[in-house]
């Protein structure tokens, strides 16, 4: 017979969806709707239903004569039976000590994202997300708690169903994530503290981002099909000269030369290099179970276009899940199986610069066949000038860099109860992440950039191959005379990264090797090997009491064989003061736990493989000496630190949990301080004492401290309106403590942020006692009209001398403070919500103004004409001033990334839902900084490719 | 059980498997004078030697051109590169990013030379079982690096003064060399010189390699510079040592324009030793390849040099007032550009203020380009030594007081010059130290030599000598006597608590 039936929450009514329903003892089982609504055919007449969700206890109701249930569930004390993934397993959210953060499908970041990071933007305290550009299918940077290291990785460990990915680049991937389909996402676990990460030791410095894809489900297969189409603009441009102006200033000032350079016409090269981009995305996939087997399938398909023009980004993806349990449930096997194919035509991102800095009063087009028809400037021999700009659209057109990139991540999971010791298990999971990438660059003999070398076609291929063992035993178990439980885990790993690339040599576009240009070698395959020995012990007394202690013990290949383990332990403790007598049936307090945590985590990621070996490399065959009459490869013998070993760092983290109102209130508070030792860090070395000046070397230390606030309420919450309004709030400051062997107040630090304009030229330091990378410039002085005086800055150390010695630390570009809030509005079937991200105190170095913003920017003593930028006319300075503070700007923001509505069109037809949505992104920026963005990691505003404006309307069919 | 963790870096040699034939000797050798030549093991660039500055700048001769003719009236730079103006405006730093480049450059080009002298030992040569000829062409190797960190050595010794020292007995790892003396810097390259003579090859045995004559040469402007070094005249030592390389068999290539063109190293026989380049297998962005594209731009033709565009280099007046005429009439090596330029410096960023010099071309004798298709990379070899700074140190050291010599075969050498300049010969007891200096200039300009020169000649930090722009003034101003010297790195002074630094930084 079938059974229908419909699952509410106890306390307000308002329906559970997504709960599952399955006869007890069996496989057959289906989940809720939207409107908490199921249906399910049953043969047994003595069947029992078992509903459980996350959240709430489980309930049991026997069907007997009913066809029409209705089921009540009640809300698990706070939400503390909730079981989270924390790396090697899962662990009851009442159970945790360290600092963990889960963000679930249905609080993701709503619209059209490409890249799986971009799901969590805004929500959770301690991560910052910054997009690195606005390229189609480009990524972002992560930082959790603002990074441990200064020269070794700072970015997390991304760890997918168990398999810690590789997000190191590849070639003709503009980022490795965007490799992931956003859509196959089930949740985002952030484990911020060692004491929560250190179960991944060697590699947890950073923190640790757990993926977990959706699964299959027991019961009925369902389909969801999910398009979006979206399109995006461009939200700004460049602050530059128009062609009069640029015509004026030459008239005014220029020779009689320089005036004939002057064109007619009056172009806007931004305008001419950018499109509204359309896109399209759509999704599908399949979940259920046939018979014992319960399986999801999903295919994902993105044609999205570049705001630049001639770029293209596709992306196809396909992902398998199936998850069955033989002998009795007692062995559950769980296989993931992802794969995807992008495809790329990379627009040239030079047009960008260029189309800022090109002469305005030129012409598009030339009336000469050369250089793709497009005008360029010329010597007097006919030649493209050397060190001049070029045409945008010319470096555009006269460009096809196209790729294709695969990538398949896949594990194969087994758990195995082992019988007769109840609570053992033993766990082996077999992973692999391999990638490729070939592409070619072809560039028209024809073009300007590359006239003199007649063009290229130079193809590409590297593979990335990760392969994953892990196997640990887990027992837990409840001492019921002791009022304990224990959860202990056990296991080791290995893991091996093999990055193959060919060498080719430099082709023209017409197939002509460039002399000299052939490899010594044709292929190169570096890698390096981790192993490792793990342990967790979890021990809850009474509800109320927890220790957690981690060990970890790794070895790297990294490293020699002295140096090469490192042992990496934590120890956590928790409190549910809430469980106290004193707290349990308070109305007001729901929830209230103290957590504090110490731990030591290392770091080897983002260092060169082979640092501790001497080793001599051979040059290649530009790079010959000639001795006598033959010209011999060079040997040289590489710069080596046999002493290398770990970067640890240790981490003191303390925090509260509560909730109020039986949590319509909820939130944590949380302190750290993380110090960082024997960074690994390029630091100069005494001259003479190795084949460098630099040398990769443990030296040094780094110490951050921090608070972050997440709160979250409900303010309304019935039947048919809900509001939901969530808010998180960073401080962390990062300060160097040590940097080399030997202090010295004198030394003005290791120079950092290359910039554009010049030869080298840096703006960043890092200085002992300082943030890392803070800014390092003159200080300007500034007539009676508040204009900067060309050249003039203060004498600092009052030497009589402005020289390197008055430079001075003013400014960072990292914020100090960060914020996250967003908002949910349900009405009936209406949802409305907005994410908006923050930042204050990040300043901004002002290179495009700095560079662009002289006089002999736009009159080149080089002999041609170049746009600058409208600071000009403010300033009137005729040599670039690169180190004048004058160009560090405040660039704090506060950003409405993302605005969506949605509307819940119910069930359509039978058994099928339709939803719509509509959402804009990167709506608007609040902020005092006059370029383009004031939101650019590293702090050092050049041309970026611009954030669009997208605008995204959406269906979701469910059937 | 771990044996997983042992990997090895592929396309590398592990450093026991370099030394085991003379080739592999000799491949490591041509890093000992490449790393004076090229940035790094990747032409043109990518894999640069030296950290903490932009590739291109930190080749050897880049950074020591602009050291020895920016700080003074040779030359003026237009551009914007992190320091470059300081030296024209003699303010630099401690933390001067192209004085700190030029030491880091160096020191690293002695560490190379230890490594090779310290692996070229004999013992440990017969320890690899080679022998016989192969054995004794290491022997020849090992002299050769010993001059190349000598050369190194000396320009320590001239631009910096007592910088930290190191041979081939210390270690490579971690440690604090000790700071060496100018005395003892001195009487060092003195020793080695004079030590190595035995094993190195006679003069002229082969091309861009040294020879005895090489360190002969060294060792005559060590001595004309003593008084400077050492406060003690070797004026006698520099007649002796200028003479010994003078009688080697080396002669005045006829032309004197040739000099600085693609093909100089083409039937020359008045190289004594060289920095090598090519324009196909040994490129960088710095050397020829610099001083050729730096010095074109503004309305020049581009083809005069066969390269260029980077606009940078140029010479104020006091260098053309030493000639007759910009053109080369009545003295040959005049090699300017004059009519799309000023001769007057009003605003030293702008190229056409200044005139463009054309001493190197990238073109033959014959008026073909060099060998780049891409009219980027230059062929033109670098003298280090030749025979016309051996003329004027003989002459200079003779009308010092230097014994050993005769103020008549000065003479000779000096009218040989002025010969091969087109420029009539001078009757005998003509010449002045002062006429010395200035027939330095246009002879030896924009080589390398004038801020030493100047120096010698106390005109170097003295207001009674003053050229366009000197110390920032455009009618130019002394400076304080310290600026003599460089200052050691102020990231040098951090990393290694060893050395102190010089006096006036």
């Amino acid at each position: 017979k079938t059974v229908t039936g419909k699952v509410t929450d106890s306390k307000d009514g308002t329906p559970v969806s997504n709960a599952s329903v399955t006869v007890k003892g069996t496989n057959t089982g289906t989940t809720t709707d939207a409107t908490g609504s199921f249906r399910l055919v049953i043969t047994d007449a003595n069947a029992v239903l078992v509903i459980s969700s996350v959240g709430y206890n489980n309930y049991e109701v026997s069907v007997g004569n009913q066809t029409d249930l209705s089921v009540s569930l009640t809300a698990a004390s706070g939400t503390l039976n909730e079981v989270v993934v924390v790396g090697y397993g899962t662990q009851r959210k009442r159970d945790l000590s360290g600092s963990v953060a889960t963000v679930s499908s249905k609080d993701f970041v709503k619209g059209a994202l490409q890249t799986p990071e971009q799901l969590i933007a805004g929500k959770i305290a301690g991560v910052q997300i910054t997009p690195n550009s606005g390229a189609p299918g480009s990524g972002s940077r992560i930082r959790i708690r603002g990074g441990a290291s200064l020269n070794a990785s700072n970015d997390p460990l991304i760890v997918i169903d168990g398999v810690p990915v590789d997000n190191g680049g590849i070639s003709g991937a503009t980022n490795p994530l965007n490799l992931i389909n956003p859509n196959d996402i089930e949740t985002f676990t952030v484990l911020k503290d060692p004491s929560a990460a250190a179960i991944y030791g060697s590699r947890a410095s950073n923190g640790v981002i757990l993926i977990t894809t959706k699964k299959g489900k027991k019961g009925k297969v369902r389909f969801n099909v999910n398009a979006q189409g979206f399109v995006q603009t461009a939200a700004g441009k460049v602050d530059v000269l128009s062609a009069d102006e640029v015509r004026s200033i030459v008239n005014a000032k220029g020779t009689t030369a320089q005036m004939a350079l002057l064109g007619k016409e009056s172009t806007d090269w931004q305008d001419e290099i950018y499109r509204n981009a359309f896109a399209q995305d759509f999704n599908l996939s399949a979940a259920g179970a046939v018979g014992k087997w319960p399986f999801r399938l999903s295919g994902g398909y993105l044609n999205q276009d570049g705001l630049l023009k001639t770029g293209n980004f596709k992306r196809f993806t396909g992902s398998l899940n199936l998850s069955p349990s033989f002998f009795n449930n007692k062995l559950k096997v769980d296989l993931n199986l992802k794969g995807t194919r992008t495809t790329n035509f990379f627009a040239n991102e030079g047009a960008i610069g260029n189309a800022v800095t090109f002469d305005p009063t030129k012409p598009i087009y030339s009336s000469s066949k050369r250089y793709g028809g497009y005008w360029e400037w010329t010597d007097p021999d006919g030649l493209p000038t050397q060190l001049s700009n070029r045409n945008p659209l010319g470096l555009l057109y006269n460009r096809e860099n196209t790729s294709e990139v695969m990538r398949s991540i896949g594990n194969i999971q087994f758990d195995y109860q082992i019988p007769f010791v109840k609570g053992l298990r033993a766990n082996l999971n077999l992973g692999y992440d391999v990638s490729q990438g070939r592409g070619i660059n072809i560039v028209s003999d024809s073009a300007a950039d590359t006239y003199r070398r007649k063009g290229i076609r130079n193809p590409y291929y590297q593979s990335r191959t990760n392969k994953l063992m892990d196997f640990y035993f887990n027992y837990a178990s409840n001492i019921k005379a002791i009022n304990s439980r224990i959860d202990v885990t056990a296991g080791t790993g290995y893991q091996d990264f093999e990055f193959y690339s060919f060498n080719n040599p430099d082709v023209r576009y017409n197939g002509d090797t460039v002399p000299g240009s052939k490899p010594n070698f044709i292929s190169q395959a570096p890698g390096y090997t981790l192993i490792s020995y793990y342990g967790r012990l979890v021990y809850t007394l009474d509800n109320k009491y927890t220790v957690t202690v981690n060990a970890r013990t790794d070895g790297t290949s990294k490293f020699n064989k002295d140096n090469r383990w490192g042992f990496f332990p934590s120890a956590a403790v928790a409190w549910q003061v809430s469980e106290e007598d004193f707290l349990k049936n308070s109305k007001v307090v729901s929830n209230l736990k103290l957590r504090a945590g110490y731990g030591v985590t290392g770091q080897q990621d983002g260092i060169p493989f082979y640092g501790y070996i001497p080793v001599y490399g051979l040059s290649n065959n530009q790079a010959q000496y000639q001795l006598g009459n033959s010209f011999v490869s060079m040997l040289r013998p590489s710069a080596y630190d046999a002493t290398l070993r770990w970067e640890t760092t240790t981490n003191i983290n303390a925090a509260v949990d509560f909730g109020f109102m039986d949590n319509r209130i909820n939130g944590t508070v949380e302190g750290f301080v993380r110090k960082t030792k024997d960074l690994l860090s390029v630091v100069p070395i005494p001259a003479g004492s190795n084949f460098t000046n630099q040398l990769f070397t443990n030296v040094g230390n780094i110490e951050s401290k921090g608070f972050e606030i997440t709160l979250n309420a409900v303010p309304v919450k019935s039947k048919n309106f809900e509001w939901e309004i969530g808010a998180n709030f960073t401080y962390v400051v990062p300060k160097i403590t040590k940097l080399l062997v030997n202090e010295d107040p004198n030394f003005t630090g290791v120079a950092v942020g290359g910039i554009s304009g010049g030869t080298g030229n840096t703006i960043q330091r890092h200085i002992v006692g300082e943030r890392p990378s803070s800014f390092y410039v003159y200080k300007q002085v500034y007539d009676a009209n508040n204009k900067p005086i060309e050249g003039l800055y203060e004498d600092l150390n009052r030497d009589g001398i402005i020289n390197e010695k008055d430079l001075y630390l003013y400014q960072n570009p990292e914020a100090k403070y960060f914020i996250g809030i967003n908002s949910n509005i349900t009405i009936n079937r209406f949802n409305a919500g907005f994410v908006m991200r923050g930042s204050i105190g990040n300043y901004m170095y002002d290179n495009l103004n700095s560079n662009m913003g002289v006089y002999r920017q736009i009159v080149n003593p080089l002999g041609f004409l170049a746009n600058g930028s409208k600071d000009y006319l403010h300033t009137g300075f005729v040599n670039n001033q690169y180190f004048s503070d004058y160009y560090i700007k405040n660039a704090s923001f506060l950003r409405m990334d993302n605005i969506n509505v949605g509307y819940d069109a119910g069930e359509i037809a039978k058994n099928v839902r339709l939803r719509i949505t509509a959402n804009v992104q990167n709506v608007f920026v609040i902020t005092k900084y006059g370029g383009l963005d004031p939101e650019i990691s590293g702090g050092i505003d050049n041309t970026i490719y611009p954030r669009p404006r997208t605008y995204v309307l959406g269906v979701n069919l469910d059937f | 059980c771990h044996k997983q963790l042992d990997r090895t870096e592929p396309n590398t040699l592990p450093s026991g498997n370099v030394y085991t034939t003379e080739a592999g000797y000799l491949q490591v050798l041509a890093k000992v004078y490449g790393s004076m030549a090229l940035t790094g093991n990747q032409g043109p660039a990518g894999n640069g030697d030296v950290a903490g500055i932009d590739e291109g700048t930190s080749d050897f001769l880049r950074l020591f051109w602009k050291a020895q003719e920016l700080s003074t009236d040779e030359a003026v730079v237009a551009w914007n590169d992190p320091g470059i103006q300081d030296f024209h405006n003699m303010n630099w730093s401690s933390s001067n990013a192209m004085t700190k480049g030029l030491y880091y450059r160096c020191t690293y080009i002695v560490t190379l030379c230890n490594e090779f002298i310290r692996e070229s030992d004999p013992a440990a040569v017969s320890g690899r079982g080679i022998t016989g000829a192969a054995a004794d062409n290491i022997k020849r190797m090992r002299a050769e690096a010993r001059f190349v960190r000598a050369y190194a050595y000396w320009v320590l010794l001239d631009l910096y003064g007592k910088p930290g020292f190191t041979t081939e007995n210390d270690p490579i790892g971690k440690f604090n060399p000790p700071q060496t003396t100018r005395t003892a810097l001195f009487s060092y390259i003195e020793t080695e010189l004079k030590a190595i003579e035995a094993d190195l090859a006679n003069a002229r045995a082969q091309y861009g390699r040294a020879d005895k004559a090489t360190a002969w040469a060294l060792l005559a402007r060590l001595y004309l510079n003593a008084k400077v070094y050492i406060d003690t005249d070797k004026y006698s030592d520099a007649v002796t040592y200028s003479k010994r390389v003078i009688d080697a068999g080396y002669s005045l290539l006829s032309d004197y324009r040739w000099l600085g063109l693609a093909d100089n190293n083409v039937s020359n026989p008045e190289f004594i030793w060289t920095l090598n380049y090519d324009g196909i297998k040994s490129k960088n962005y710095g050397g020829t390849t610099f001083l050729v594209n730096a010095s074109v731009g503004g309305d020049m033709d581009r083809n005069v040099s066969g390269l260029g565009g980077w606009g940078g280099i140029r010479a104020t007046r006091n260098l053309p007032d030493l000639f007759p005429d910009v053109n080369g009439n009545g003295d040959k090596r005049a090699q300017f550009v004059a009519g799309t330029q000023n001769i007057e410096i009003n605003n030293i960023s702008e190229f056409k203020d200044g005139l463009a010099v054309i001493k190197y071309r990238n073109r033959t004798r014959s008026g073909a380009f060099g060998q780049d298709p891409e009219k980027t990379f230059a062929d033109i070899d670098f003298p280090v030594f030749r025979l016309a700074e051996m003329y004027l140190i003989y002459a200079e050291a003779v009308k010092r007081g230097g014994t050993g010599g005769t103020e008549a075969q000065a003479l000779i050498y000096l009218n040989s010059l002025r010969s091969r300049a087109q420029v009539t010969a001078a009757p005998l007891g003509f010449y002045t130290t002062d006429y010395v200096l200035d027939e330095r200039a246009r002879e030896l300009y924009w080589e390398g030599f004038r801020r030493t020169d100047l120096i010698r000649y106390g005109r170097f930090t003295e207001g009674t000598y003053l050229w366009p722009w000197k110390g920032g003034v455009k009618t130019g101003a002394g400076v304080a006597a310290t600026r003599k010297v460089y200052p050691i790195p102020d990231s040098e002074i951090a990393a290694n608590p060893n050395l102190k630094q010089n006096d006036g930084y």
